[in-house]
């Protein structure tokens, strides 16, 4: 910083005079020295110049705190501008002299006792930003006089300091009362101070989730819809945030705040239009659909929309992403404004890609002529990710809107034309998709495909292509010499070229089985004998087992009918679609995760929900159903969770892209695929079977169904074998869970599956949370013969801290109290130390001291390190202690199945730790009950080769989620545990707090 | 809510930051960098960046990127709309929004920054109330202030935040009292190779100056409102009025504002005012090719089609261009492969033409993408949407303003594809 300055000084040698660079000039050593005497220079002009100079120096980084005590000294004056001068300087320099500050204490006292009430908000706004804890002392009554000031302009200003000073000493705050004087605030005549006491007490309520500081009524509500017509544009964005936080009692409540929000749709800040969208959003779900007044609203959401993308470029990526999530909730608001999602050539890429997505959104049969010249134009610009989104949309397109599947494929064909590699190799990935929705019908353009095989370098359009010549054997006359030429490099391919070709030969022979028996020998010695990958290794025993076992059934598994893959690859799965409706407008919105997914740590974590209208017969699900939608979701979306399942299971899946299919490759893709095998394959193989295909996952008590009883012969995942290309999501569906084109045999075992994975390990008893032991932590000899052991305990989501006081001395002890220091999670005394009476010598006594979270937070180590103070008539003494981290899992700890999915997956990989833990002689269900008294919530459990795996996850009061994964081997004592959190920092002390409660 | 600001120059450097809350340490922008890094244009860097511990929401304006760091779950609409009225403000005081002007006024920038945000919350953003608490620099006063020591802050506080309609001070006086509007209109298009409109909008705004004396209240009404069926207001217009009467009411803020944004979209009312045929094409054999473009008058409204410039961004193969223009001159600067074409006015006898031959890098393929066409034009008098102004009342005040309405139609973003 200092260097930085001395150089921008430098540079400014040659600047203006007439400009500020004046005040940078001087540079000479006796700087600091000139500009103390000026400063206690006698004459005001010379005073105010020095203040200047100082103000400068310090903008632009030099350090001139040496002359704190001079410039404050020039506080004390009537001159408005030399005091703001000042105040600034102070702001800025209080931190590191906070003794010197102190000296400043009384001007501000004095000033916010002004009879200008700009001079009393100026010296109770600049006080809050001075961040030292001995001056917040003194601010407290200032404050709350400020607070309840006369003229609004100064409790405006005053509730934001009520912020700024929660964010220094959070505990003095709430213990001086200053967050009910905030919410009284709400009802402030005006409108101005009305919104910022909402967006102190939103910034509030953010490091606080559980505190119902925003506790929303009709009778505030109709405050706030009030002060929403006269506030600033700011104050509006920050009451509907908070509006939208309100759930209405009914329908026609909602209507009417509906009604009063829409003219803010008309505003020209974006953020308060957008922010009127969300809230909307909303409470539309609680209006009948056969109200006039919801066709109305729906109509008016649209232009606002529109004009969002003729702002700035920033803004409109923002807007773009929120309708991203709006036309996947209502398609119906936007379906006639697809021109304006149409790409300029002159949009940044990021604007670009969005629009592309929502247009493919948007595409219908009624606009897809226009769609599909638009994207053609695309596919002819440089940028080159965006023509391949723009390709890839083509694909889409295809395979959403069937009339013009044909259209679609003959664009494509032109742009192979091309010859352009990356448009060839996008263009034969989709075919092969389209080939898949559209099986015998467009196969006759495979001849102009075949010509482009050497061009094709990258791994996804090498596997699509082989996929294709595998599929359509019988009707490319040398498909075995394409084949054979993929062959010889065949060591050099990626695996998922490798799997692809394995198949596509198998495929080939079983078409063509007299010309291809070298062939297939070529590839199955190949992948079994000289690969390392056991994914491939495994596939080419089942191939060769098969054939060699049954060529008739083989025929039927690996040439069996593939089912139809769905219309829509990416949508956002629909409960995670009604929480990112409730986020309109914020960061989730953009990234469309949950919150609590990827906000940090302390942060809350609420999901919303959407609340439909009873009985309005709309197939929303309520909130309570989340779960359902597991089974309810239409076949679109669960490809995704195909992924999820893989996820969980550990396999390493390519994350899905928004661009249609993602990449395909994926061994674990195909690892996955192999072990819903498990049942069949074992049968199939006979006993001697070698190597054993790793069964990664038994099937489930309903699910197997050995092929030999089945009816239909292709029952264990005929697809994953004859015709799975692998990754897609679409593809994925076989293997997630079928549509409804699959044979029930093989429905079965799949949801079956995924329920009993969610199942909970049997009805037990659930077991009292585990309390350590007192143990002493202040021995009576460092303490003047006082005493104290004590534990933690969690009892109906109280912490208490329960103590032994121990008089070993020889005279009475009275007078007590107690203090924490700042540590890891806040905790605080929620209450004064209850001791009514002395304690005698030799006399003990209990005391439970009741504990918050709320208290200032410091990194402690270890992490639940809690130093005490405790104070009696003799001295003050201090000890340290480790509270059990269980004390902070709050009992909403269980969190839903899919979020616990979505979570696991999106943590990343370094977060992960793994501990042992030994000897621990419980079965899983045993453990399970005994780490729910904990808040340890089990969320899933499932057997795998007599392993119980427990999916877990438990919540801090800081709003940090912890995720485990809890394996148990009958007959073996050691346990492992995995752990994922975002805040990493946890895992340790978590772990030690699971040994405990699982060995005591 | 939005805990600090760095301005960041092209090359990459910071040259100013500001912390509201705590400072954090400028090693925050290293993940900035890294995406500008990957985005090799900095138009294309991403706008909402996330990093482990905060978010990074930028602008690139005027070549400087506006970077502001936030912690917790702010809306970035909200912080993007602050930094736009940052760079505004920025510019309403110095002129324009530039690295050494920004360094120049650097304590009056920290001053405004302050002024602007208090806890990270927003606090004075109209730049009227700014302006009453520090002034904008003059050559007079910058000379008064050296001699006489005094500086930008004002020694006034900002009344007009005490009342309810902060964006007018109150006591406002003036010997001429003016009120004039200008309604400007863009027309953004896409027209494809056939000549036919993909896509055509109109962006509309009514900018204003106002100087009157007093508490003017002022309505304005239109001939044709019901053109006006997207439209985002100045706080100041009463939506209460528009709603029933379609009329804009209105205490007006002093000085210079926009009043009114508005959109318009449906096809029929959007008016293309030029064609444009033209043919460029590169030869399979040799390195060149060729170039034809003509334009004429397609719909003017009766008026003059005026500064007619025609901009392409050549394929990168294209090494230098031999043209005739028949009107106007041409250039073509070889680094950034853009061709300018300024014709000026359009002569409907004699439509301007613009021919020849390209030459192309030897040995290099054949370009695959046709360049686009870029139209600037403006036609004075007139809103090509046909929107009028049809009164202007003033209330409240005795005096007789001067009163004044101007249209003028622009090209937006006006492309023609090849």
């Amino acid at each position: 910083m200092q260097e930085w300055a001395n150089q921008l000084c430098e540079n400014r040698q040659f600047g203006s005079k007439m400009t500020d660079s004046k005040y940078f000039t001087t540079t000479k050593k006796g700087e600091i020295f000139e500009l103390k005497a000026e400063l206690n220079s006698d004459k005001k002009e010379k005073k105010k110049e020095a203040v200047k100079k100082v103000i400068a120096s310090m903008t632009v980084g030099k350090d001139v705190s040496a002359l704190f005590p001079d410039v404050v000294n020039c506080m004390q004056t009537d001159n408005l501008e030399l005091k703001k001068l000042v105040y600034l300087y102070l702001m800025n320099y209080a931190k590191s002299q906070p003794d010197m500050a102190i000296m400043a204490v009384n001007t501000f006292v004095k000033d916010c006792e002004d009879l200008n009430p700009l001079i009393r908000a100026l010296a109770v706004r600049t006080m809050g930003c001075i961040r030292v804890d001995k001056i917040t002392e003194y601010l407290c009554e200032p404050l709350r006089k400020c607070l309840k000031d006369e003229d609004p302009y100064v409790r405006k200003t005053a509730a934001v300091c009520v912020a700024k000073l929660h964010d220094i000493n959070a505990q003095l705050v709430e213990d001086q009362g200053f967050l009910d004087t905030l919410k009284d605030l709400i009802s402030d005549s005006n409108p101005m101070v009305v919104a910022n006491a909402v967006a102190a007490l939103s910034e509030i309520a953010e490091s606080h989730p559980n505190s119902n500081l925003l506790d929303l009524n009709p009778q505030t509500i109709n405050k706030l819809l009030t002060a929403l017509n006269e506030c600033t544009e700011w104050g509006q964005i920050f009451i509907l945030d908070c509006l939208a936080n309100y759930s209405p009692r009914d329908d026609r409540e909602s209507q009417s705040i509906c009604e009063r929000v829409t003219p803010r749709l008309s505003h020209a800040n974006s953020a308060v239009v957008l922010s009127a969208v969300k809230v909307l959003m909303k409470f539309m779900e609680m209006l009948p659909k056969d109200l006039d007044y919801y066709g109305t609203l729906l109509k008016k959401l649209a232009p606002p929309l529109v004009t969002l993308l003729s702002a700035e470029p920033e803004l409109q990526y923002v807007a773009l992403r929120n309708i991203n999530l709006i036309v996947q909730r209502r398609p119906e608001i936007l379906k006639h404004e697809m021109k304006v999602f149409f790409v300029k050539y002159n949009d940044p890429i990021y604007v670009k890609l969005e629009k592309l997505d929502i247009m493919i959104r948007l595409a219908s049969q009624a606009n897809i002529a226009q769609v599909l010249a638009e994207l053609k134009e695309y596919a002819t610009e440089v940028d080159v990710d965006f023509v391949r989104k723009a390709v890839r949309a083509i694909g889409r397109c295809a395979i959403k809107v069937e009339q013009s599947a044909e259209r679609c494929v003959s664009t494509l064909l032109d742009l192979i034309q091309t010859k352009v590699n990356y448009v060839v190799q996008e263009a034969i990935v989709v075919i092969k998709d389209i080939f898949r929705k559209y099986p015998n019908k467009y196969e006759s353009v495979i001849a102009t495909l075949c010509e482009h095989l050497e061009s094709l370098d990258e791994p996804e359009a090498r596997a699509a292509m082989i996929w294709i010549v595998g599929e359509y054997a019988e009707r490319i006359d040398n498909a075995d010499e394409l084949l054979e030429s993929f062959l010889e490099g065949f060591h050099d391919e990626s695996t998922q070229v490798q799997l692809q070709l394995l198949t596509a030969i198998v495929k080939l022979f079983l078409k063509k089985p007299t010309e291809t028996q070298e062939l297939v020998q070529q590839v199955l010695s190949l992948a079994t004998q000289d690969s390392d990958n056991p994914d491939l290794r495994d596939r080419g025993y089942i191939y060769w087992r098969l054939l060699s076992t049954d060529p008739v059934a083989a025929k039927e598994v690996v040439l069996a009918e593939k089912p139809l893959i769905s219309e829509e690859t990416d949508l956002i799965e629909p409960t995670l679609l009604e929480e990112l409706i409730c986020h309109i407008g914020t960061l989730a919105s953009v990234y469309h995760k949950p919150p609590s997914a990827f906000v940090e740590g302390s942060r809350g974590v609420q999901h919303k929900r959407l609340t439909s209208s009873a009985g309005s017969g709309e197939s929303v699900e309520s909130p309570d159903t989340g779960s359902a939608a597991v089974s309810e979701a239409p076949p679109a979306v669960i490809p995704s969770q195909g992924d999820l399942l893989g996820d969980l299971l550990n396999l390493d899946l390519t994350p899905p892209t928004s661009t249609g299919p993602p990449p395909a490759a994926a061994p674990g893709m195909q690892l996955g695929a192999m072990d819903l095998l498990g049942g069949g394959l074992d049968s199939l193989m006979g006993d001697e079977s070698e190597p054993p295909p790793i069964p990664l996952r038994t099937d489930t008590p309903q699910s197997p169904q050995p092929p030999h009883q089945s009816p239909s012969p292709p029952d264990y995942s005929p697809t994953e074998l004859g015709g799975d290309i692998g990754g897609s999501p679409a593809m994925g569906a076989g293997f997630g869970a079928p549509p409804a084109a699959m044979p029930a045999s093989f429905n079965a075992p799949i949801s079956g599956g995924l329920d009993d994975l969610f199942d909970l390990g049997g009805g037990g008893m659930t077991m009292g949370t585990y309390i350590p032991p007192k143990t002493v932590w202040l021995p009576a000899m460092k303490a003047k013969g006082l005493e104290i052991s004590g534990t933690f305990v969690r009892r109906s989501g109280v912490i208490q801290m329960e103590m032994t006081l121990n008089n070993k001395a020889m005279s009475v002890m009275s007078d007590f109290a107690i203090q924490f220091n700042r540590n890891s999670f806040g905790l605080a005394p929620a209450g004064p130390l209850q001791i009514l009476t002395p304690i005698s010598p030799n006399q003990s006594i209990e005391a439970a001291l009741p504990l918050s979270t709320v208290g200032p937070v410091m990194k402690m180590e270890p992490l639940n390190n809690l130093q005490v103070a405790v104070k009696n008539n003799i001295d003050v003494f201090y000890f340290s202690c480790q509270y059990p981290i269980s004390m902070l899992f709050l009992e909403d700890g269980k969190m839903e199945r899919q979020v616990f999915l979505a979570t696991w997956k999106d943590i990343p990989n370094e977060n992960e730790s793994q501990f042992q833990i030994k000897d621990c002689h419980l079965n899983s269900d045993a453990a399970s009950n005994k780490l729910q008294g904990s808040n340890i919530f089990t969320i899933a459990k499932r057997t795998v080769e007599g392993q119980d795996m427990l999916y877990q996850s438990m919540k801090l009061t800081n709003g940090i989620w912890v995720l485990a994964e809890l394996r148990v081997q009958a007959g073996n004592p050691n346990y492992t545990i995995s752990l994922k959190c975002r805040a990493p920092e946890v895992s340790q002390c978590v772990f030690q707090n699971y040994e405990t409660v699982l060995k005591n | 809510m939005i805990h600090s600001l760095f301005l960041i120059n092209h090359a990459g450097d910071i040259f100013l930051e500001k912390h509201w809350k705590s400072v954090i340490s400028r090693s925050v922008c290293d993940y900035f960098f890294e995406a500008k890094e990957k985005a090799v244009e900095p138009e294309n860097v991403p706008p909402v960046l996330q990093t482990p511990h905060h978010y990074l929401i930028s602008i690139y304006r005027d070549k400087l990127f506006f970077l502001s760091v936030v912690q917790t779950e702010v809306p970035p609409l909200f912080v993007i709309e602050f930094l736009h009225r940052v760079a505004d403000t920025i510019q309403d005081y110095f002129g324009e929004c530039s690295e050494s002007l920004i360094n120049d006024n650097v304590v009056t920038v920290y001053e405004l920054l302050e002024e602007m945000l208090d806890n990270g919350f927003p606090l004075a953003t109209e730049s009227n109330v700014l302006k009453e608490m520090i002034r904008p620099p003059t050559i007079l006063r910058s000379v008064v202030n050296t001699l006489t020591g005094s500086s930008n802050v004002g020694d006034k506080l900002p009344s007009g935040q005490l009342s309810s309609i902060p964006w007018r001070r109150a006591g406002v006086k003036y010997t001429n009292n003016e009120a004039y509007f200008d309604v400007i209109e863009e027309i953004d298009a896409i027209v494809d190779k056939s000549g036919t409109t993909v896509f055509a909008e109109i962006q509309g705004v009514i900018e204003a100056s106002v100087r009157l004396t007093g508490m003017p209240d002022l309505s304005m009404t239109f001939m044709n409102p019901s053109l006006l069926d997207d439209v985002s207001f100045h706080p100041c217009v009463r939506f209460k009025r528009w709603e029933s009467e379609r009329a804009l009411s209105f205490i007006p803020p002093d000085g210079n504002f926009t009043l009114m944004n508005y959109h318009v979209s449906s096809q029929n009312l959007v008016t293309i005012p030029v064609y444009v045929k033209q043919n460029i094409c590169f030869f399979e054999t040799g390195p060149c090719g060729r170039l034809d473009i003509t334009i004429g008058p397609k719909q003017t409204m009766g008026k003059t089609v005026e500064a007619l410039m025609v901009t392409i961004h050549m394929p990168k193969a294209v090494l230098s261009a031999n043209l005739t223009a028949t009107q106007g001159n041409y250039s073509y600067d070889l680094a950034t492969k853009v061709l300018v074409w300024d014709i000026g006015k359009l002569n409907p006898q004699k439509l301007p033409n613009l021919r020849g031959s390209l030459s192309l890098q030897s040995g290099a393929p054949k370009p695959e993408d046709n360049p686009s066409l870029n139209i600037d034009l403006k036609i004075q008098q007139v809103a090509i949407s046909g929107l009028k102004v049809s009164r202007l009342e003033m209330n409240g005040e005795k005096y007789k303003p001067f009163k004044g309405v101007k249209y003028l139609t622009k090209a937006g973003n006006f492309q023609v594809r090849t």
